[in-house]
């Protein structure tokens, strides 16, 4: 088969500007795009970089764009992208350090900030940790993620607001919220209540989209909202604007934008910070109604609320099971 | 530059950064290079599990003879008792670190059945286990600290009146040469999967650390023994665990026939690997094979089980191979999986250079002998990487040392730019190893003989006259791959040879060895290792006894 790469160029060593060059290869039906790229780098253009090493998605390094979008390039198969040309360019939220490789240091740095390590109570029990088979089953969910980063060059969060710590360390952060034998999970979660934290999600399902590996960054990131505010973390704007929600549809089977963004914000200083916003949509005539109305149903909507709050996936840990008494 | 530490780890996998956390637990400096990612290692392929003898019933006597058994009666059995005696401990450190092994029903760790083992004593993360055991080992690394140099390549040891004294690096990102003192350094630099072709290693898999250490004046051993795997995907080579034979998989050839039933009655598909690929090395050389395979069958297993235990699996062979293992038997073959061989070491890592130790896929102790039995390289990792590390750290605290020096920064830039500076006279690194690989292959397979042992020693005279007509396309430094090609090539080149001599040296067959000229084993001459010293003119070959405390060589069947 026939395949045009379109692929993003960048060279420190010339000017550095980005530039577009295209390789006209042709392949197998199986081929993937990382065995596009090899062939062009082996026979056609030895100075292609890009980083790439097991050629079966589990080292996590070739991340790229693929047709605007963060793929693995071994998992990408050219016969089912069906097009002639395929555009391939550099991860995006990482600075380019040449062609297809990203500067990936501030990425680390973010995983390295949440103490990406297991912090039990105590000093560990002479044999395992007994602890139920459906946690560790649970976590294999987030252990597959293999750092490709491709969440976080399509986090739309990150692309304006640099400090949001990201989808991965977030998936890993989850990984030790939901680990029985860690007991950090309050300090991990308030650490994560504060600027650049969880809150800052916001909710675009990109990292979802883009996971090689099923880990569903954002899932986690909400279920974490959830503990948080069991816990009583409900300072936060986020938190707020959360109960809002649940409150203000329990009761009138329907969002009132206008009470959710008071009850959202701290301080009138905030709600008057949205007073330009407000007078545009009076002028568009795009206000909502200042008095809700009930819808008929409410009180259906009411009880989906309830049985949607009542499922979340069980946590145990082995120093609360301690303390209470109680065997996996 | 010049950076200085009192222990230098190369390579950041398993082993590596086992010995690393050791090393710095013995109160000294450490500090660990890699030439990716820590995460990105190959350990993260590991998909079936670590073996420990920690259940009820089982006992390290029985674990230890098995490796024994398995190894042909060529692993040295000092070394295979620690690893079997350090097992549980290793296993249960890894479980306190934050690895999410599977349970039982009581919530206490699992097990699941593995090739030569005489119990079920594999632990698992589904079939995630080396990815599950890389991150959280990385997780301890970050933990400790300690400085890493992420994205360098190690070119070479510096020696100082033949003691190591450190390592001199390329900084993939800037392109410049450094050196790094070190008093003690640990290889740990992973296998030479990529000698060979096709195989089930990543491309990072080139044996540098092996060929570095051989030529600052390491013995190598047993390289003549390298494992070729059961069940590879046909195709792109890429690896079916082991684990789903330990789950209950069939092998059948053409003929729809457990062919296993001939060569391993009792323990049928789950045999020792040499085992298991020579007997379909032979159906498919006899014509019972499809297309140059035989059929793995886990359609009996049931949807479920392949879902939550051998998930990974069935996505390789789904997206590689276009096969659903639950709906059809997916075809495979033997494919090159690991060296048993690598730098000789002792029970505490060191090799034969002082100052230099070495752990893990690229040492060899020797563990493995002639035939590594699944499950126990993981677990050779962790006990030998820490082992290494700790008596790295105990040897560098008790030395002043001496540094690297800037004059032998300058020879291998030097020797660097030359090699960039090259004109191109149409040889490319990329062919030069598709050659080597797959004469590699052809002439040290499954099954071997002197002609065609002799025919690859031709073939890679040949290849080392053509490298010296490589050239470097790629004239940048920042991140330039294509002169790490290059570097890369000439160590697989030198291992190519090691392993092709070593095979014409052994007239005998035992373990993944196999002689069609000498098919039987004969421990009479060759119940010894065989080692190798670099040496301008050609490597010398020597000799070793095998260490034998309890378990007397038998005849092997299973
Ligand atoms: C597909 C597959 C499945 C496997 N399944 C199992 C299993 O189920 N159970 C089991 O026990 N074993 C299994 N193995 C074997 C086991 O995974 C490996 O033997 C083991 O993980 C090797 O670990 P290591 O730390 O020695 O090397 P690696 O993990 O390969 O690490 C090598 C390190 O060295 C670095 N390095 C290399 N060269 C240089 C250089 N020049 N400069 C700087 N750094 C360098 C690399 O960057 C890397 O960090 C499997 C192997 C494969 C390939
Ligand atoms: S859902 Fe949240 S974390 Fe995921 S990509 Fe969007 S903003 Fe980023
Ligand atoms: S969560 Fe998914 S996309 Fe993000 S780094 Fe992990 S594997 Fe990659
Ligand atoms: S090469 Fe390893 S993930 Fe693609």
């Amino acid at each position: 088969m026939d395949i045009k790469l379109k692929v993003r160029r960048q060279n420190p060593e010339a000017d550095d500007k980005p530039f577009w060059k295209d390789y006209a290869v042709e392949v197998p039906e199986y081929y993937t795009l990382l065995d596009a790229l090899l062939k062009v780098r082996e026979e056609v253009d030895e100075t292609l970089a890009l980083r790439c090493s097991c050629r079966s998605h589990i080292c996590g390094s070739c991340g790229m764009r693929v047709n605007g979008h963060a793929a693995l390039a071994c998992k990408t198969k050219l016969s089912d992208l069906d097009q002639e040309t395929v555009t391939v360019e550099p991860m995006g939220n990482m600075p380019v350090i040449r062609d297809l490789v990203v500067d990936l240091e501030p990425f680390w740095n973010k995983l390295y900030s949440i103490k990406p390590y297991l912090q039990p109570a105590t000093d560990p029990p002479e044999r395992e940790y007994v602890v139920p088979n459906e946690t560790m089953f649970h976590l294999d969910g987030v252990v597959n993620c293999i750092m490709c980063g491709a969440c976080v060059s399509d986090c739309e969060s990150l692309s304006v607001n640099p400090i949001f710590i990201g989808p991965t360390a977030f998936a890993k952060e989850y990984r030790f919220v939901l680990d029985p034998r860690d007991a950090a999970d309050r300090e991990r979660l308030s650490q994560m209540n504060g600027p650049g934290g969880v809150w800052d999600c916001t909710h675009c399902f990109q990292c979802v989209e883009v996971c090689p590996k099923d880990v569903a960054p954002m899932d986690r990131i909400m279920a974490m909202r959830r503990m948080m505010m069991d816990m009583g973390m409900e300072q936060h704007n986020g938190a707020k604007r959360a109960n809002a929600f649940m409150d203000l549809v329990g009761t009138y089977g329907r969002l009132d934008e206008t009470r959710l963004l008071m009850r959202s914000v701290s301080g009138l200083g905030e709600l008057m910070s949205f007073s330009k916003v407000g007078f545009r949509a009076l002028w568009k005539g795009k206000l909502p109604p200042l008095k809700p109305h009930r819808i008929a149903g409410a009180p259906a909507v009411r009880r989906i609320l309830e049985r949607a709050r009542n499922q979340r996936p069980r946590r145990f840990k082995v120093h609360q099971a301690q303390e209470e008494g109680v065997r996996a | 530059m010049i950076y200085k530490h009192d222990v230098l780890v190369v390579g950041a996998g398993l082993a590596g950064m086992r010995a690393a956390i050791a090393a710095q637990q013995h109160g000294v400096d450490v500090a660990i290079v890699s030439k990716v990612y820590p995460v990105r290692s190959h350990s993260n392929a590991a998909q079936g599990g670590i073996n420990a003898a920690l259940g009820e019933g089982d006992s390290w006597e029985s674990h230890a003879y098995d490796t024994v058994k398995g190894s042909d009666y060529l692993g040295d059995q000092d070394a295979i008792e620690i690893l079997a005696k350090e097992a549980p401990q290793a296993v249960l450190e890894l479980e306190h670190w934050g690895v999410n092994f599977s349970r039982d029903e009581t919530g206490h760790l699992g097990t699941r059945n593995f090739g030569g083992a005489s119990q079920a004593r594999t632990y698992f993360v589904a079939d995630i286990t080396g990815q599950a055991l890389l991150q959280i080992m990385f997780e301890q690394l970050v933990r400790s600290g300690l400085k890493m140099y992420n994205e360098w390549f190690v070119t070479s040891l510096v020696l100082s009146e033949n003691r190591v004294v450190g390592v001199l690096a390329l900084d993939m990102r800037s392109g410049q040469l450094h050196g790094i003192t070190a008093k003690s350094v640990v290889i740990a630099s992973g296998g030479l999967g990529r000698v060979f072709e096709p195989s089930t290693n990543a491309l990072i898999c080139t044996g540098d650390g092996m060929a570095i250490a051989y030529r600052a004046g390491a013995q190598l051993m047993d390289m003549e023994m390298m494992q070729y795997h059961p069940t590879t995907l046909k195709g792109s080579g890429a690896l079916l665990t082991e684990g789903a034979r330990g789950e209950g998989a069939y092998l059948l050839n053409a003929n729809g026939e457990r062919f296993m039933k001939k060569s391993a009655p009792n323990k049928m598909e789950l045999a020792s690997r040499d085992v298991v690929s020579r007997a379909e090395q032979t159906e498919i050389d006899e014509g019972r094979g499809i297309d140059g395979c035989v059929l793995l069958d886990c359609r009996h297993l049931g949807r479920d089980l392949i879902m939550t235990k051998l998930g990974q699996i069935h996505e390789l062979a789904l997206e590689l191979a276009g096969v659903d293992i639950v709906k059809e038997p997916v075809p495979v073959r033997p494919g090159f999986h690991y060296p048993m061989g690598g730098i000789k070491t002792d029970v505490f890592g060191e090799t034969t250079v002082p100052g230099l130790y070495a752990a893990g896929e690229a040492a060899c102790v020797s563990i493995h002998g002639g035939n590594r039995l699944g499950a126990n390289s993981l677990l050779d990792t962790v006990i030998y990487g820490r082992r290494a590390g700790e008596a790295a750290a105990d040897a560098a605290a008790k030395l002043a040392g001496e540094e690297v020096r800037e004059t032998a920064v300058r020879d291998e830039e030097r020797r660097i730019q030359a090699l960039v500076d090259r004109p191109d006279r149409g040889q490319f690194a990329a062919k030069v190893r598709w050659d080597m690989g797959t004469g590699m292959v052809t002439h040290c397979g499954v099954f071997r003989d002197q002609k065609g042992l002799e025919a690859c020693g031709d073939l890679l005279h040949d290849l080392k006259d053509r490298f010296t007509q490589v050239h470097v396309g790629d004239k940048g430094r920042v991140f330039n791959t294509n002169l790490l090609s290059v570097l890369e090539l000439r160590n697989m080149l030198d291992l190519a040879e090691a392993v092709q001599l070593t095979a014409l040296t052994r007239t005998e067959s035992r373990g993944a060895h196999t002689r069609i000229d000498y098919p039987e084993r004969d421990d009479e001459h060759w119940l010894r290792h065989i080692l190798l010293q670099y040496r301008e003119d050609g490597p010398e070959i020597s000799y070793r006894p095998v260490t034998i405390t309890q378990w007397e060589p038998q005849v092997r069947t299973y």
